[in-house]
């Protein structure tokens, strides 16, 4: 299969395409279901309790309400495995609830329900301020890093137009994160500190592709110094695309183990973190090989052109 | 590269350093005398798993005043206080760090779902709580002699003998300001033969007589039942000296129940020697000798990693790993697997321009080199803003890019510390086993009459 070679520049348009559809599937779907922010990064009050039995949700909503008047919603979950149920109570607003109120629902709920046991089982409180500033913290952390490595790849690949190489791999960056925050979206799956570092580690994947993409060019532009752009990018992305495909190939089956070891022995937890993560390495590796070089050649020959017309 | 051969032994060498540390790093060595284990080299048991793994607390503190000049002392103070309040609930596991620019106080500890008779509300509650120390005259509070903030520098529990009857009783030792010395012997010269009223708060917890005048600024309060409640009051009053109480009630209060459970590390021990052994498979089938070789440095790596968390190395302590963290090294093995597919497939390429074995071994890592290197540091690049973004104040990297983060208040996020964390070391044993190690064991074993065969490197069945 690695026989044959791909031309990049014509698959470009193709790759764009399908892209801007998933792209604009994802956000219609999103439009209709909602960002799920974590309460990490949004602020609020969340404290879920496990219980044994059955009980009545109505009867839990007014003996909070007792306690406090913030109002309050009451849902109840059963684990997949079916040994573990939970009932949460999400309180409206996005403010944090006293940590002497939050003890007096506890011990409230545990006399006036001693049937059920409940025992509590999770608990977050965070001010809308503090939340929204490790939100922007971290917004502004990836960005930084994506910065400090556009001009380490510029640096580095100045002989063959280091900025424009550094910008189109950044592009290439921003599709992928799009991917994997999309596909959190489509699947229901809150935006969490995981997903920061599934984020992350896309980053680092997507741009790696890209640098070893660019490497093969940098060292066939020291060869053949008056090699037409196109053909030689065509070459360097043929001969590093079986280990694009490996690498990426690798990481999956490492995230897909743990994830299926994990589902296995009964920790759901981790899929959260392992499906964007594996749209988000197919799309890093698609993205290196179909976008991020081809789009550079566009870029190079284009200002080129309006170089000699002038 | 036109030195001479590499010698064969240079890669059993190699091999055996790995597999030392490969075993270490994973069992640990140690020996149990009776119930007494001693630890000599800290093992993967010893890893510390974070609290979204294991399930614990996090609260974030501040103080309940807003405007207000806070100084640094005051918030050490207060991180001290914390501490010491932790390990009274005999919480010893914990983190905390103070933020002096942002005044917040974060503190982290776990705790196991199972432990119901622990309320970890109260608990937190506990933790900020103060408390103010008054002594007056006569037994109400109308005339305050001295207060808690300005006048107490320390208190401090302690055990008193009295002296006739030999009876020792638990006490809370008082140590003056020299301010607070001044009034208290004032008072007592005046007050001789009077009582003497102390106050926590609203709340009277002593009226003892005054015998002489007190003039070397110390006290003691006595009636303590057992040393607990000597500790409790004196870590209160120490709390009282401070300006301002500490309360979560506007920050975050966070309780996590374990998401994998206390088997988490079984699971990952399990997962991760299958996706392991699939990773070495696919490496040998298609790589062959280079495949071989790069799993047994995919190992070294791994074990490295291993052992830069669990306080393996001494003066690197252990490291709590987290979600985020075991991503960090799925990256960092990911890394890894690339050095050795780009290493190998250059090889492959050598080959099939008619190079010999020692010849394709040489260059093929030669030009393997820069690639490996520059997506090496670009990753590094982003796992150090990370630990600078989101680790503790003081460490070197937070300092590094503080003139940006300050402004975004604290988040020391050790989740996310992780991933860098992870990422780091990931990346540093990718360069010393991916690289120098990979090559140097190549190099050995391509020495061999045995393994003198270009198909073994993936070259003969493509040579035309």
């Amino acid at each position: 299969m690695f026989n044959k070679k791909i031309d990049f520049m014509k698959t470009f348009k193709p790759t764009i395409i399908i892209y801007a559809a998933v792209l604009a599937v994802s956000i219609i779907i999103t439009l209709f279901v909602g960002v799920k922010l974590d309460i990490n990064f949004s602020g609020g009050t969340r404290i879920s309790y496990s219980y044994e039995g059955e009980i009545s949700t109505d009867k839990v909503t007014e003996a909070v309400k007792t306690i406090t008047s913030v109002p309050v919603t009451v849902s109840e979950s059963t684990s997949i495995a079916g040994d573990t149920k939970t009932l949460t109570l999400s309180f409206a607003g996005k403010d944090s609830i006293d940590a002497e109120i939050q003890q007096k629902i506890t011990s409230k709920l545990a006399t006036d329900f001693k049937a059920n046991a409940p025992s509590l089982y999770d608990s977050t409180s965070i001010s809308a301020t503090v939340a929204s500033s490790f939100f922007i913290k971290t917004l502004v952390a990836v960005l930084l890093a994506a910065a400090l490595v556009v001009v380490y790849v510029g640096i580095r690949f100045r002989k063959i137009g280091g900025v424009s190489a550094a910008i189109t791999a950044f592009v290439a960056l921003i599709l992928d994160v799009l991917v994997a925050f999309f596909t959190c979206t489509v699947f229901g799956l809150p935006i969490d500190s995981n997903f920061m570092a599934v984020v992350l580690t896309i980053l680092g994947y997507s741009l790696n592709d890209t640098i070893v993409i660019y490497d093969r060019v940098r060292e066939g532009r020291r060869l053949e110094p008056n090699a037409d752009l196109g053909d030689l990018v065509n070459n360097s992305v043929n001969s590093v695309m079986k280990r694009t495909v490996i690498t990426t190939v690798t990481t999956l089956l490492a995230v897909f183990t743990i994830v299926v070891v994990s589902e296995f022995f009964g920790l759901s937890s981790l899929r959260s973190f392992a499906i964007p993560m594996g749209f988000g390495l197919i799309s890093g590796c698609t993205s290196s090989l179909f976008i991020s070089t081809p789009l550079w050649v566009i870029w190079k020959k284009h200002s080129k052109k309006s170089k000699k017309s002038k | 590269m036109k030195s001479k051969r590499a010698r064969k032994s240079t890669f059993f060498i190699v091999l055996a350093l790995i597999l030392v540390l490969t075993f270490t790093a994973f069992f640990g060595i140690d020996n149990y005398y009776g119930d007494t284990r001693n630890v000599y080299i800290k093992g993967a048991n010893d890893i510390r798993w974070g609290i979204d793994i294991r399930g614990g607390v996090e609260a974030v503190f501040s103080p309940d005043i807003k405007n207000a000049e806070i100084s640094d002392e005051d918030m050490d103070a207060a991180k001290t206080i914390i501490e010491t309040r932790l390990v009274n609930n005999n919480i010893t596991d914990s983190e905390v760090y103070a933020d002096n620019q942002n005044h917040q106080i974060i503190v982290r500890f776990p705790w196991a779902a199972d432990e119901s008779n622990f309320d970890a509300a109260a608990a937190v509650q506990e933790l900020g709580e103060t408390a103010l120390l008054t002594f007056c005259e006569g037994t109400t509070q109308d005339t305050v002699i001295l207060k808690g903030g300005d006048d107490i520098e320390k208190a401090q529990a302690g055990v008193v003998q009295d002296e006739t009857t030999g009876v020792s009783q638990y006490v809370v030792h008082l140590t003056f300001t020299e301010k607070g010395k001044a009034k208290f012997a004032t008072a007592t010269a005046k007050l001789v033969g009077k009582t003497i009223s102390i106050w926590m708060d609203d709340q009277m917890i002593s009226a003892p007589t005054v015998k002489t005048a007190i003039t070397d600024g110390n006290a003691y309060i006595d009636g303590m039942a057992n040393a607990d409640e000597a500790n409790d009051l004196a870590n209160k009053i120490n709390a009282g000296s401070l300006p301002f109480a500490l309360t979560v009630d506007d920050s975050k209060l966070q309780v996590i129940s374990p998401t994998l459970g206390s088997n988490a590390l079984n699971v990952m021990l399990i997962a991760g020697s299958i996706a392991f052994v699939l990773i070495c498979i696919l490496m040998i089938v298609l790589f062959r000798l280079p495949g071989l070789v790069a799993a047994i440095a995919l190992l070294g790596q791994l074990a490295g990693s291993i052992a830069c968390m669990s306080g393996y190395f001494p003066g690197a302590d252990s490291f709590t790993l987290t979600v985020p963290g075991i991503a960090g090294i799925i990256l960092s093995i990911g890394v890894g697997v690339d050095a050795n597919v780009i290493a190998a497939e250059r090889i492959k390429d050598e080959f099939k321009r008619g190079r010999t074995i020692d010849g394709a071994i040489a260059s093929g890592f030669e030009n393997s080199w820069s690639a490996i290197l520059d997506g090496n540091v670009a990753i590094v690049i982003v796992a150090v803003v990370l630990m600078g973004a989101f680790g503790t104040p003081d460490s070197f990297f937070a300092k590094l890019f503080s003139p940006i983060m300050q402004w975004f208040g604290t988040a020391i996020t050790g989740s996310i510390y992780s991933f860098g964390y992870t990422l780091v070391i990931g990346v540093i044993f990718n360069l010393i086993m991916g690289v120098l190690a990979s090559r140097l064991m190549l190099k050995g074993i391509s020495q061999f009459k045995f393994f003198r065969k270009p198909w073994l490197y993936g070259g003969a069945k493509d040579v035309q």
